[in-house]
């Protein structure tokens, strides 16, 4: 590892796959290796498959599919001797997911007889550090998000923040070759290490921005296939690793608007990246050169938090409707079925709220739907209970679906049940309910923010 | 000539880009398709409010990115993803409505 901190005026990044366990062609993959990368990086996590991930403490991608994508990073860091640096491990990134994946490290490990010192950084925030910012003024609202109070703080299952580039520089320096890091702003991984040899930040962190939905960015595009990236002096460029696949200008410049609100400004911890000036350049065999990425320092210091609390438990119930007099005024009987389960509810002391998915209507969009008298000849109704028990959880969608089962509306003729059920049992226990109920920015001040030990394999 | 969205864009697309916040991306095929409705500021606010039925102030920006001849909308969430009652975790079915529209270009 000496070696890279001394030489050239390039470095490149091998990007495996988009998220660490979607997979990779072993053939990608090995073109890569042949490119002689001076670093393996990996994003593991996403907010996008929503807050239960976070909150229940589980990884939202498959164990075995992990395990076979560590195994081959692992195997050719260790042979070529460069760092593989993983971020937002386990998915979302806090301590139970970090350990699920430093586990499936240790077992490769232990089976593949590899030996390698590894930097673990851990990316929960204590709720007192949360509390005392929150005191302090230190925390701000991210647009269209609720102001943070104590009792949010004190009520969330676990509270992460995306770390930079520093802590994982931190354990680069100490000679870890492999870095676990937990919640990590995505960039990060990938631009740690070129930034540590003093290459542009601007161009480092957007072309992390890139690496890491790996083949997303090329045409055609996939979330599971490696590409390489290569920063020099003035630019960045991006190298396909599989022949069926080019990055152009169009998809490159696409890809830079994905998921974001402003696609010139793309803020992150320690400041934000600037994209007014950027350029992008074909060159052949499917590469594209982008210059003119700019990175200016903030001010203040943020790093965004990310916190999920457990509401409760749901239970489901799917049913289909293929009568047209019942079609014809479904929202009617919806709302009677509302209210005459809440009233046997109420009566029942059991506290619950209910929520009627009908798709064939507006199931997809609900109130962001336009075509609200849309003919339709069925449709689907997903009845869902949320209560603090599982036990009325339970109770309030049995009480909805037998109701609506038999429930007399005007002009029925069907009188032997209005709904179809694909299943027996026809309600399925969907277990704890969570909200993203951080989402906030928090000021720091200088001294380390998150904890990290380094073990030795 | 009026043309309808989807014979002048090659990508129509929706995605959180926070758990709280929509993006809508259209991308546009040429760049003197894109300079067209830039120029006219032919998506805008009034234009989005009415595709989706929703009231113009809801409309949180719409900004035009050069480089990828691309015009951006941000909406807000009814529900956060995955709180009870959201029905697109993703956010990624929510851009049906702008294929209907049409742009005199």
């Amino acid at each position: 590892m000496g070696e890279i901190m001394t030489r050239k005026k390039e470095f490149r990044v091998l990007s495996p796959t988009a998220i660490l366990g979607y997979g990779f062609p072993e053939e990608s993959f090995n073109r890569g290796l042949e490119l002689m990368p001076d670093l393996i990086a990996v994003d593991a996590g996403s907010v996008d498959p929503g807050p239960y991930y976070l909150g229940a403490g589980k990884s939202f991608t498959d164990r075995a599919g992990v395990k076979r994508d560590l195994r081959f990073m692992l195997k050719a860091a260790c042979r070529l001797d460069i760092p593989l640096v993983i971020g937002s491990a386990g998915g979302s990134g806090a301590r139970p997911h970090v350990e699920w994946c430093r586990e499936i490290i240790e077992e490769i490990a232990v089976e593949e007889s590899l030996h390698f010192k590894m930097g673990i950084i851990y990316a929960d925030i204590s709720k007192e550090i949360v509390t005392e910012a929150l005191h302090e003024n230190w925390i701000e609202a991210i647009h269209g998000v609720p102001e943070l109070t104590v009792e949010t703080i004190e009520k969330a299952e676990c509270i992460v923040a995306q770390m930079g580039v520093e802590p994982i520089q931190d354990a680069l320096k100490t000679g870890c070759q492999v870095v676990l890091a937990g919640r990590a702003y995505d960039p990060s991984v990938f631009a740690a290490l070129p930034i540590m040899m003093g290459f542009a930040p601007g161009l480092a962190l957007h072309m992390g921005k890139i690496l890491e939905c790996a083949a997303i960015a090329a045409t055609p595009g996939s979330g599971s296939d490696s590409v390489m990236g290569i920063v020099r002096e003035d630019h960045f460029e991006l190298v396909p690793l599989n022949p069926i696949r080019k990055f152009t200008k169009e998809s490159t410049a696409a890809h830079t608007l994905y998921e974001k609100s402003d696609p010139y400004h793309l803020p992150g911890p320690g400041g934000m990246l600037n994209l007014k000036d950027v350029r992008f350049e074909e060159y052949p065999d499917g590469r594209v050169r982008i210059y003119g990425s700019q990175f200016e320092p903030s001010v203040q210091n943020m790093v965004k938090l990310e916190g999920a609390e457990k509401i409760g438990f749901r239970t489901i119930s799917i049913a289909g409707v293929r009568d047209p007099i019942m079609i014809n005024q479904i929202d009617s009987i919806i709302e009677t079925i509302q209210t005459n389960t809440m009233q046997t509810l109420k009566s029942e002391k059991i506290e619950a709220s209910l929520h009627f998915h009908i798709y064939g209507k507006n199931g997809i969009m609900g109130g962001l739907e336009p075509e609200k008298d849309a003919p339709t000849h069925e449709l689907c109704i997903v009845i869902e209970a949320v209560a603090p028990e599982q036990k009325s959880a339970d109770s309030a969608c049995s009480i909805a679906r037998s109701t609506m089962l038999h429930y007399g509306y005007p002009n029925r003729i069907a009188t032997a049940g209005n709904l179809a059920f694909p299943f027996s049992p026809s309600d399925i226990k969907a277990g704890e309910v969570y909200v993203f109920s951080i989402y906030h920015l928090m000021r720091i001040g200088d001294e380390p923010l998150f904890k990290s030990e380094i073990i030795e394999l | 000539m009026l043309k309808k969205i989807t014979d002048v864009a090659r990508v129509i697309r929706s995605k959180n880009c926070s758990p709280f916040e929509l993006t809508l991306d259209i991308i546009f095929e040429k760049t003197s398709i894109y300079e067209k409705v830039k120029q006219g500021n032919l998506i805008n606010a009034k234009v989005i409010a009415e595709a989706y039925g929703i009231d113009e102030a809801m409309i949180n920006g719409i900004v035009y990115f050069e480089p990828a001849h691309a015009v951006k909308i941000n909406l807000p969430r009814p529900v956060p993803s995955g709180a009870p009652g959201d029905t697109d975790v993703y956010g990624a079915q929510q851009h049906a409505p702008l294929l209907k529209l049409k742009l005199q270009v």
